[in-house]
């Protein structure tokens, strides 16, 4: 085992071509699923806490729950989306780091938009009023609200970030795990793992674990920024 | 002084979760000056000062301010609520709906902050300012958007009384500035220091309305009587001691 940490620790030194790409697709497919969710979630969660319309608590319920979603579903319900006798199957994104990025989006856009919606709920219960009493129309409302809460939507698009680069379900169905043009870094450790190069697993896993806790760090570091600089 | 009558509320009834909290309110207050509201805690003030301000909705009756045209309303809560951002910011959020320009802007910020004295803090964070200041700041938002009406929920209820006499002195100020000033409060020393004009409210319902002397002292229904004496007797021994 000590040998296969330390063959780890060689790649990762040497920065061995395959792992650098494929960290870095990882981080494409990510990162650019989460921007989609914060576009997406933020403002519906911000309308869903604020507007009154009948079935709204339907939607919050349906919200809640899809942030429960588990991704090999979603990656099975967009795989038969995409596939050649899908709906969408013209479009040709099967096996795409695109079709990857649109999972991992839907995915993690429940998340952004649940939890958002809680915290600006939350800070309506405290300031609506007062923005209603300013006769601020619905959108400058949402947009004071977000203001307001910025710190802790930044905290749950790192969260959601988290969620979207350690999942392998929906990456590996639509994506396939194509060897340098799908393959993410949890793909590739279980296609490792079984082919028995655990020193390469290994390896990709220490990237994630550090990214993961770099993004928990950076997450905790904003939170007391934000708290010691606003109060 | 010589009140101009241009708040008339008739038959205003307001009922939530199975309660009838306003129940036919007639009221008319006067257009100018200061008017305290005061009563029992559960009286309805706080839901009649939302009522004036369009927050709440009546279920019947009627509200009318000034003779027909459109009067800017603005409200002082009990607590500051504050958005997370500068002082600036929070007075400049208030501004918004106006359509004023950059310009007009910024200058609208900086005489409301001079006006309450918190010129020097316009930059520091407003969460991270005192009570006192924080409240002062609220009070600075709702005069930035120069209200020809200023409704006050308790604004000193939680204030030491530094910064409640402060808040005072600026509230009478503005008065004097010809902004008419509807003000809830159980401080009934700051009620006599600061009001003409006094309404009593019991149960939805106004049991007295009239100069702030006369009610004080010489309160006639039976609800004011108990509510007044109680409270006002104790402000004035501890005044006296």
């Amino acid at each position: 085992m000590l040998q296969t940490v330390s063959e780890a620790l060689t790649l990762l030194g040497t920065l061995d071509q395959d792992v650098v790409a494929i960290a870095a697709l990882s981080l494409r497919v990510s990162a650019s699923a989460v921007l989609v969710a914060a576009l997406v979630g933020i403002p519906l969660g911000a309308l869903v806490a604020l507007a009154e319309w009948p079935g709204r608590q339907v939607l919050v319920t349906l919200l809640n729950a899809a942030m429960g979603l588990p991704p090999v579903i979603i990656g099975l319900i967009l795989y038969l989306m995409l596939s050649r006798s899908g709906p969408l199957g013209s479009l040709g994104l099967l096996f795409t780091p695109t079709a990857m990025i649109a999972a991992q989006a839907v995915l993690v856009t429940p998340l952004v938009a649940a939890l958002a919606r809680q915290t600006i709920a939350d800070a309506n219960a405290s300031l609506g009023e007062q923005l209603r009493s300013l006769r601020l129309s619905l959108a400058q409302r949402v947009l004071v609200l977000i203001y307001d809460v910025r710190f802790s939507l930044v905290t749950i698009v790192l969260a959601a970030f988290g969620r979207a680069i350690s999942e392998i379900g929906a990456v590996l169905v639509v994506g396939g795990n194509i060897a340098g043009h799908t393959r993410t870094m949890t793909t590739a450790i279980s296609l490792e793992t079984q082919k028995g190069d655990l020193a390469l697993a290994l390896a990709f896993g220490l990237v994630l674990m550090g990214l993961v806790v770099a993004v928990n760090a950076t997450a905790a570091m904003l939170k007391s920024f934000a708290l010691r600089a606003y109060g | 002084m010589s009140a101009v009558p241009s708040i008339r509320i008739e038959g205003l009834r307001y009922e939530a979760g199975g309660r009838t909290i306003i129940d036919g309110l007639d009221l008319v207050l006067p257009g100018r000056g200061i008017t305290a509201i005061i009563g029992p805690n559960g009286a309805g003030k706080s839901v009649t000062l939302r009522l004036i301000d369009g927050l709440l909705r009546p279920q019947a009756g009627t509200i009318r301010i000034g003779e027909g045209e459109d009067v800017r309303r603005a409200f002082v809560f009990q607590r500051p609520t504050l958005i997370r951002a500068s002082a600036a910011r929070n007075v400049a959020v208030a501004l918004a709906p106006l359509g004023l320009t950059r310009a007009e802007r910024k200058d609208r910020v900086e005489a409301a902050l001079r006006r309450v004295g918190l010129f020097d803090r316009a930059d520091d964070p407003a969460l991270k300012l005192s009570g006192g200041e924080q409240q002062r700041l609220a009070l600075a938002r709702a005069w930035a958007t120069r209200p020809g009406l200023l409704l006050l929920d308790e604004p000193t209820a939680s204030l030491d009384p530094a910064a409640t006499e402060r808040m005072e002195r600026l509230v009478a100020e503005m008065a004097g500035e010809g902004i008419a000033i509807i003000l809830v409060s159980h401080n009934l020393g700051q009620v006599a220091r600061l009001a003409q004009e006094v309404v009593v409210l019991a149960a939805g319902r106004v049991v007295e309305q009239g100069a702030i002397r006369q009610i004080l002292s010489q309160p006639h229904s039976p609800e004011a009587k108990a509510y007044i004496r109680g409270e006002y007797e104790w402000v004035s021994t501890a005044a006296a001691s």
